[in-house]
């Protein structure tokens, strides 16, 4: 069935005598790698890895607060957990997870036979274990780990931070840099390597969707770093930035961080739009409901996301005008959103649906990423906000699209693609055992969240009053089944690169694009010549 | 489009470059780290040699990478979609410094349309003047912060305005040496590229002059005093070495230049660092409006 295919390859590679068809064995394959399969392989794994070492903080976090009083941490450990909890999740598990697939897939997608630019994509990899080496490595410091939270608020990152400061700083400027040089990358590849009659209105939406992330990422990744920079400088050279002794402004660093900040969480759920973009219409068996309209949703959604940045800081006392200004602007948000939901649920209407695990994965982003929008919204609005702010209805709100969003499209495509990667159908029952585990245990950890803000629980203390504690005795229980949930995920993965049943070219029979015209496991090298597209 | 046009993008073999670049930017954060964390410490100093043999194999990588590029470049290995992938990725870079900079025109905006005004009173913050700081007078510069911190400002006329000459004359300059290369008159080309490197190199002399000046004790301008001394030396400052990364480039351009390397329509490194030399040129006007004339 696929020896056309894998004739065709061999043919042209002995044409083109620059291909170095052979791969490298052992360690050097993986570090001199120019291969966006390899690369994309590791970025993968690496971002279980964090995925597991963020997780077990959490779990940490959530032993701490099984019950009310101090029991196993200390305060200030406690602080240290939930910043690197956030900071390894965002920029560690999330981000590389959806670089991990942007390698994999979109070379194949769009025609071409590699990155645009594939030692630099070997670089903005490997230095990215060097940086959370540098992160983790505060854990043995006698100061700690960064204590401040994620966001890093001066003056808490700077006057009043511990010794690990600088290294936190020197961190996320290589994690930083690592993200630009992966975005430019993609970019590059999406504008310059699609196959002839690849018209940018015929690219797959996942494309489309990590087109526009990429734009971001190169828009705000360097403001991270112009902020750490001013940290670094306030904290270790006088300078006073976020110090009104000096003319600054503490309220300043919430402005610089979030015009960062904010972006960056669309960063963290475009890709996620575009994977779900290709799932449902697989196993709805019909073609995305309003393709263009999705293209000028993501572009919406990402222009707006540079006018809203302030709806974190409607407490700083920011005058009337800016309050109305970024309330407005952040309620805009929703109808592009809406537009998406829409779309999705038109797709799956009147379709013939079938509901194999990544389709489930899908499903379940659907609706539980709706709950995270509609929270989002209700935290949009200021006068309501001063309620919410600093609550548990946030973590819960920003988990529910950061975990049941993000996560759940990345669980979604790799079961959509591992057969793909290896070659191998995964064991089904182990998937279904993985997403319905994951699904209760999710809502049982997150869920009660939004009452527990509601009611104003704090987020970010180690300790609560009485009436939070049965909500938080649940909320823990469900965050150890999670988390132990997820070990399924690695036995199934392990499992499935080892062996199985063999993977047709093309396992799900709705599915659509180029990826699909090749054989499973991908050849070390696709598409050496461009395919043509009608 | 025929497929003769797509069939040779050139994807290289293995290449150990890249993972020596990580280790050097690994041993670059880590010796600064240790080096910044410990500087009021000094028995502890070890970090300024790791920072140091960081950059050290840094180099080394960059020499090393680009050699590999060069030689792949000189043996028509590449084609013309790969010499695309080169213009549109080093045009992205361009882009993320330029928001790099951003960052700080944006305290430095911030400061002087909000903060400092708000510690006067202004807006709705007549209380945080009068109990915070009720002596205190907004002013840009600000030559006194609300803690008291005294400093002079840096005038435009002088270093900056002949630095601003400098840097304006060296993108043309640039521009001529690029118009030489396309016309093929060599001589010409590096008459106009050297002239590049050496206003480059006056000019970042004039900024160490000006350095001196300000750190002298008639201005007492330091980094520490206050929102002015920030902004003006971490914007001059990122900009200059900037200016000193945009110089190397041109030198080994100039170095190339002098090898026989680039013909009048495949030289896209010579560009590339020319455009360059035309953003950070663009910085400063920028720089040099906001920071010192108004």
């Amino acid at each position: 069935m696929t020896t056309d295919v894998i004739d065709d390859q061999s043919e042209h590679d002995s044409h083109d005598g620059e291909h170095h068809d052979h791969k490298m064995t052992g360690l050097k394959r993986w570090l001199y790698t120019t291969n966006h399969k390899d690369i994309g392989s590791m970025y993968l794994w690496f971002s279980f890895i964090m995925f597991l070492t963020g997780g077990v903080m959490a779990l940490v976090i959530r032993a701490e607060l099984f019950q009310p009083g101090l029991q196993i941490v200390e305060p200030d450990f406690f602080n240290q957990m939930t910043t690197v909890h956030g900071l390894i999740m965002v920029f560690g598990a999330i981000m590389p997870a959806f670089t991990g697939l942007a390698n994999w897939m979109i070379p194949m997608m769009v025609g071409a036979p590699d990155m645009a630019l594939p030692r630099l994509n070997n670089w903005s990899f490997w230095i990215l274990p060097f940086a959370f080496a540098i992160l983790l490595s505060s854990f043995f410091m006698e100061s700690g780990a960064p204590n401040f939270g994620w966001t890093f608020y001066a003056p808490l990152s700077t006057t009043y931070s511990n010794g690990s400061t600088a290294f936190f700083v020197f961190a996320v400027h290589i994690m930083g840099i690592s993200s630009i040089m992966g975005a430019i990358n993609i970019v590059v590849t999406i504008m310059n390597m699609r196959a002839p009659g690849m018209t940018y209105m015929k690219m797959p939406l996942f494309v489309w969707t990590f087109f526009i992330t990429a734009y971001l990422l190169i828009a705000v990744m360097p403001v991270l770093a112009g902020t750490v920079t001013m940290v670094l400088t306030d904290t270790y050279f006088g300078t006073s930035f976020f110090d009104a002794a000096g003319g600054g402004d503490p309220v300043m660093f919430q402005h610089i961080f979030w015009f960062f900040g904010h972006p960056e969480v669309y960063i963290m759920i475009l890709p996620a739009f575009g994977i779900v973009s290709t799932t449902i219409p697989a196993f709805s068996r019909k073609p995305l409901f309003g393709y263009t309209s999705m293209v000028y949703a993501t572009a919406s959604i990402a222009f707006l996301s540079f006018i809203v940045w302030a709806h974190h800081m409607f407490t700083t006392g920011m005058p009337l005008f800016g309050e109305l200004f970024f309330m407005y602007c952040t309620m805009l948000i929703a109808v592009p959103t809406g537009v998406k939901v829409f779309n999705w649920a038109a797709t799956m209407w009147r379709g013939s649906l079938s509901f194999e695990t990544p389709m489930l994965f899908s499903i379940a982003f659907v609706i539980l990423f709706t709950i995270g929008g509609f929270s989002g919204l209700m935290l949009a609005m200021t006068p309501v906000d001063f309620q919410y702010h600093d609550t548990y209805f946030v973590v819960a709100h920003f988990h529910y699209v950061l975990v049941t969003g993000s996560l759940f499209s990345i669980f979604a495509g790799a079961y959509y693609w591992l057969p793909k990667w290896t070659g191998y159908m995964y064991n089904d029952t182990l998937s279904k055992w993985h997403f319905w585990c994951s699904l209760i245990s999710v809502n049982l950890l997150f869920f009660p969240m939004h009452f527990l803000g509601l009611a104003g629980m704090p987020r970010r203390i180690p300790d609560y009053a009485l009436q939070f504690a049965d909500f938080n005795k649940w909320v823990s229980i469900g965050g150890f089944a999670f988390g132990i949930s997820q070990l399924i995920f690695l036995v199934l993965v392990i499992k499935c690169i080892k062996g199985g049943e063999k993977a047709p070219m093309k396992p799900w029979d709705g599915a659509e694009g180029l990826e699909w015209t090749v054989p499973s496991p991908a050849p070390y090298h696709t598409f050496t010549t461009p395919p043509k597209i009608d | 489009m025929t497929t003769k046009e797509y069939e040779s993008y050139y994807v290289p073999a293995q290449s150990k470059w890249p993972i020596i670049g990580a280790i050097a930017l690994f041993l670059i954060a880590v010796g600064a780290a240790n080096y910044v964390a410990n500087l009021n410490n000094p028995e502890n100093a070890g970090g300024g040699w790791v920072l140091l043999a960081g950059i050290a194999l840094i180099i080394y990588m960059i020499f090393g990478w680009f050699n590999n590029v060069i030689t792949e470049s000189m043996s028509g290995k590449y084609s013309h979609q790969m010499d695309n992938s080169f213009r549109q990725g080093m045009s992205w870079f361009i882009f993320s410094e330029v928001m790099f900079f951003a960052a700080f025109f944006g305290a430095l905006l911030y400061a002087r349309t909000f903060s400092v005004p708000w510690l006067d009173g202004a807006g709705n913050n007549a209380a945080t003047a009068a109990i915070l700081w009720p002596d205190f007078t907004a002013t840009w510069p600000l030559i006194k912060t609300p803690g008291g911190t005294e400093t002079t400002a840096m005038g435009w006329y002088g270093l900056p305005l002949i630095n601003t000459i400098l840097l304006l004359t060296s993108s043309i300059t640039a521009h001529f040496a690029h118009v030489s290369l396309e016309q093929n008159k060599r001589g010409l080309l590096k008459f106009w590229l050297g002239l590049t490197v050496v206003l480059g190199v006056v000019f970042l002399f004039c900024q160490g002059l000006e350095y001196a000046h300000g750190y002298a004790d008639e201005m007492k301008l330091y980094l520490d005093s206050g929102i002015y001394g920030n902004t003006f030396y971490l914007l001059t400052g990122f900009h200059g070495m900037h200016v000193t990364l945009g110089t190397i480039m041109l030198l080994v351009m100039l170095i190339r230049v002098f090898k026989g390397h680039f013909t009048p329509k495949n030289h896209f490194a010579f560009e590339a660092a020319s455009w360059y030399w035309h953003f950070v040129d663009v910085v400063w006007v920028i720089l040099f409006v906001f920071v010192y004339i108004i």
